[in-house]
């Protein structure tokens, strides 16, 4: 339910015309075509492929597999993993779990709602954030923890966080020069 | 003269706090001053609060440091290495001398994780050396008759590790009794419970104590095929389950005729969860395996009838996977010699939130929750007051300080109103908000609904709109009467064990500290300082120096006064943001 909210209110912010190259999930495709129970798979495959699902894949997995669109989307709306909308380069996914409630991981999320001025589950204009609240990253002793890409971050404040994401913004800038 | 071993713990949570960098400083000098030494990996060892950790094993025994950084990593090397003087402030733990942190290991039982911490996961032939696949091998030497398997862990006593607690050898009776051609045993290993990491640590740090229970597990039932299911967000455990197989049908532990066994062929295949608390729930995950939204369906028919692919199908959780060649192996008697009448043998624990020793420990049912939080645990961070533990997830409860006493077993636990669950046990302290708690669940549980059961569906959104209301000062004369009554109507409408279970919560707490949901409701206010917008902020003028950095951070502009000159904060234009007291440099501002 929330992912569809996120949905509608996203889809307005995301006109970017993508360049798609379908044929990159042909494999993917053929490996599931006619199986029991693959519904999952594909889309799972797509989005590893993509970063999301974009809306012309749904239509060549139909076309090509015989499962019905509202099928898929009711599966990628019903599951936090899928997205329909493309992702900044780095997924910024603040741990919500128990532990980090209870040593202030909103002071976290709220420092980089502050910083980054996106909302949960929206991305950044240059394309480079994405924000994303999860449930546990279950690194709980190190409390409260953010993961970008595969590095985590732990024992944070909205100092030290909004220092993560200064320097990662660094690094991009030195790079693109 | 034996090799020195270098092991480096390099389980999630010690690659979280470094350890990668650890391992690479180690390789780095090894092979730059062209030392002799093995340097080897392991997983989680449960000291969560000491990674990163590395074990020194030489001529004299082991050592455990931690907290290694890669200053402290140099010395090792320098001292302990290359001079053999190990370094015994910085040791944790060791067989040759006491430590502060050997609390945490007194009192425990490593059963379920009789191998993490001690073996490469990555290697069967580690596993192997530590009584591995000997309980199958042991199967099918004594060519033992499937229904005598499932006597043995009927006899042990063991009930459901995924929170349920229903008897395994039961389950598994069941399974056994309803002939097909087709079968299936599920691992649920979706482990959803925000604050615990049980079932990672087990799949991360000792995959093939896993694969063998199910491989047990389908011989006594008569399983053809065997599904993993795990959450999307545990990679390393996915990475390292998927070695396991392989290893495990190269040496035909996997496949078919198993282990000599005739007619016996069984393998197993790991399905990723898409993310979806629900799919915890048995129906529920058999529909997302079958590719479908995960949504439970009413029983019976039970699984153990009409389950995937509407064929007999067995699922249990990872936990209880992990004991069941211990249990064939040394016997049910040694297993229930742990544990109380009705609940016995083991339970791991994830041991967060405000306690020093965090981390994975596993105990014999039966210890009481007090040993568990002040001796392993070492108690509350900063010698704070103890509040309550956390028990059981969403579905679970708050166990309020006065029943510590509580032994932990199935049947205690829920005596109190919470349930043992799969494991996670928060402890909280006098700075938590009851209140705030059960806020925080409710919002978790509301968004996990999946929405078919009206009651479950709603009925969490209106409590949690409630409970909101309450924590922002908005709460009203009936918020409590209605929050009850919509706790019993949730419990009897929903079909399933979230909905089932989603008001324990805030029945527990309202049960045990009603007192802070009335002075939320009527007092305006939080006793635990917690809720923002029900706090008063006030300027002490005897430390406040006129810096005027309050002043200027105030996004509302209710500060006033004059540079060098005390501050003050007009009530009425506060919205209790706290921005004043974050940023005040001289402890100035007053919270009440």
């Amino acid at each position: 339910m929330r992912i569809s909210r996120n949905l509608i209110s996203n889809n307005t912010n995301h006109v970017i015309k993508e360049d798609i190259d379908l044929s990159l999930i042909d494999s993917l495709i053929n490996k599931y075509k006619g199986k029991k129970g693959n519904i999952i798979p594909l889309l799972q495959g797509t989005q590893a492929v993509y970063g999301y699902i974009p809306k012309v894949a749904f239509d060549k997995l139909s076309h090509e597999t015989g499962v019905e669109v509202s099928d898929m989307y009711g599966v990628v709306t019903f599951y936090a993993q899928f997205r329909l909308t493309p992702i900044g380069k780095y997924v910024i996914k603040v741990c919500h779990g128990t532990a980090c409630h209870v040593q202030n991981a909103s002071l976290v999320t709220d420092a980089l709602i502050d910083y980054l001025q996106i909302k949960d589950g929206e991305t950044t204009e240059d394309r480079l954030f994405t924000l994303e609240t999860v449930a546990c990253l279950g690194c709980c002793s190190l409390a409260p923890v953010i993961m970008i890409g595969n590095e985590t971050y732990g024992k944070l404040n909205d100092k030290k966080t909004v220092n993560v994401i200064k320097e990662i913004q660094r690094k991009e800038k030195t790079n693109a020069n | 003269m034996e090799k020195v071993k270098v092991i480096v713990g390099l389980g999630s949570c010690g690659l979280a706090a470094g350890a990668g960098k650890i391992y690479d400083e180690f390789l780095r000098i090894k092979e730059t001053d062209q030392l002799d030494f093995n340097l080897k990996k392991t997983s989680c060892i449960g000291m969560c609060y000491r990674e990163p950790l590395v074990e020194i094993v030489d001529e004299t025994g082991s050592y455990l440091y931690g907290n290694i950084d890669i200053a402290k990593a140099d010395d090792i090397i320098e001292k302990h290495i290359k001079n053999s003087s190990p370094i015994k402030e910085w040791v944790v733990k060791t067989d040759l001398f006491e430590t502060e942190d050997n609390v945490f290991f007194n009192g425990q039982v490593k059963i379920v994780l009789r191998n993490c911490g001690y073996i490469d996961p990555e290697s069967i032939e580690e596993y192997e050396s530590r009584e591995g696949y000997l309980s199958l091998k042991k199967i099918a030497n004594e060519k033992m008759p499937a229904l005598d398997v499932v006597q043995l862990v009927l006899d042990s006593g063991i009930r459901g590790r995924g929170g349920g607690g229903f008897p395994t050898g039961l389950k598994w009776k069941f399974a056994n009794n309803n002939k097909s051609d087709e079968k299936y045993i599920i691992c649920n290993a979706d482990e959803g419970d925000p604050g615990a990491f049980m079932d990672r640590s087990v799949l991360e740090g000792d995959p093939h104590s896993v694969l063998e229970g199910m491989i047990i597990g389908a011989y006594a039932i008569e399983a053809t095929e065997g599904v993993i299911y795990c959450r999307a967000e545990y990679p390393l455990a996915i990475k390292r389950l998927n070695i396991a197989i392989e290893q495990a049908r190269a040496k035909n532990y996997l496949g078919k005729n198993i282990c000599g066994i005739e007619n016996f062929n069984f393998d197993i295949r790991i399905k990723e969860g898409a993310g979806a608390f629900v799919c915890g729930e048995e129906t529920a995950l058999i529909a997302s395996v079958e590719g479908e939204r995960g949504m439970p369906r009413r029983r019976p028919p039970f699984p153990a009838e009409s389950g995937l692919w509407q064929k007999p199908t067995n699922i249990n959780n990872v936990e209880t996977f992990a004991n069941i060649p211990w249990i064939i192996l040394h016997g049910p008697a040694a297993y229930a010699a742990y544990g109380t009448e009705k609940s016995k043998g083991t339970k791991v624990f994830a041991l967060t939130g405000k306690i020093n020793n965090g981390g994975l420990v596993e105990v014999p049912m039966g210890i009481t929750i007090k040993d568990i939080i002040f001796k392993l645990g070492g108690g509350i961070i900063g010698g704070k007051k103890f509040k309550a533990v956390q028990l059981g997830g969403p579905s679970g409860g708050c166990i309020p300080e006065h029943l510590s006493h509580t032994m932990v077993d199935y049947d205690s636990v829920t005596a109190t109103g919470a349930i043992m669950g799969s494991g996670g046990m928060v402890v909280m302290d006098e700075t938590t908000c009851m209140v705030d708690i059960a806020r925080f669940f409710l919002d978790f549980t509301q968004r996990e609904s999946c929405g078919k059961c009206t009651f479950c569906r709603m009925g969490t959104k209106k409590m949690l709109e409630i409970l909101t209301r309450i924590c922002e000062g908005e709460g009203r004369d009936n918020d409590i009467e209605m929050l009850e009554e919509l706790s019993l109507q949730i419990k009897d409408g929903s079909l399933c064990g979230l909905g089932q279970t989603a008001p324990n919560p805030v029945l527990t707490t309202l049960k045990y500290f009603r007192n802070e949901y009335e002075a939320h409701i009527h007092d305006k206010k939080c006793p635990a300082k917690n809720c923002k917008k029900l706090l008063t902020y006030e300027i002490i003028p005897e430390k406040c120096t006129g810096c005027m950095v309050c002043k200027k951070g105030c996004p509302v502009e209710a500060i006033s006064g004059e540079k060098k000159q005390v501050h003050f904060i007009k009530q009425d234009l506060c919205t209790q943001c706290g921005a004043c007291f974050t940023k005040c440099k001289f402890e100035a501002i007053l919270i009440y």
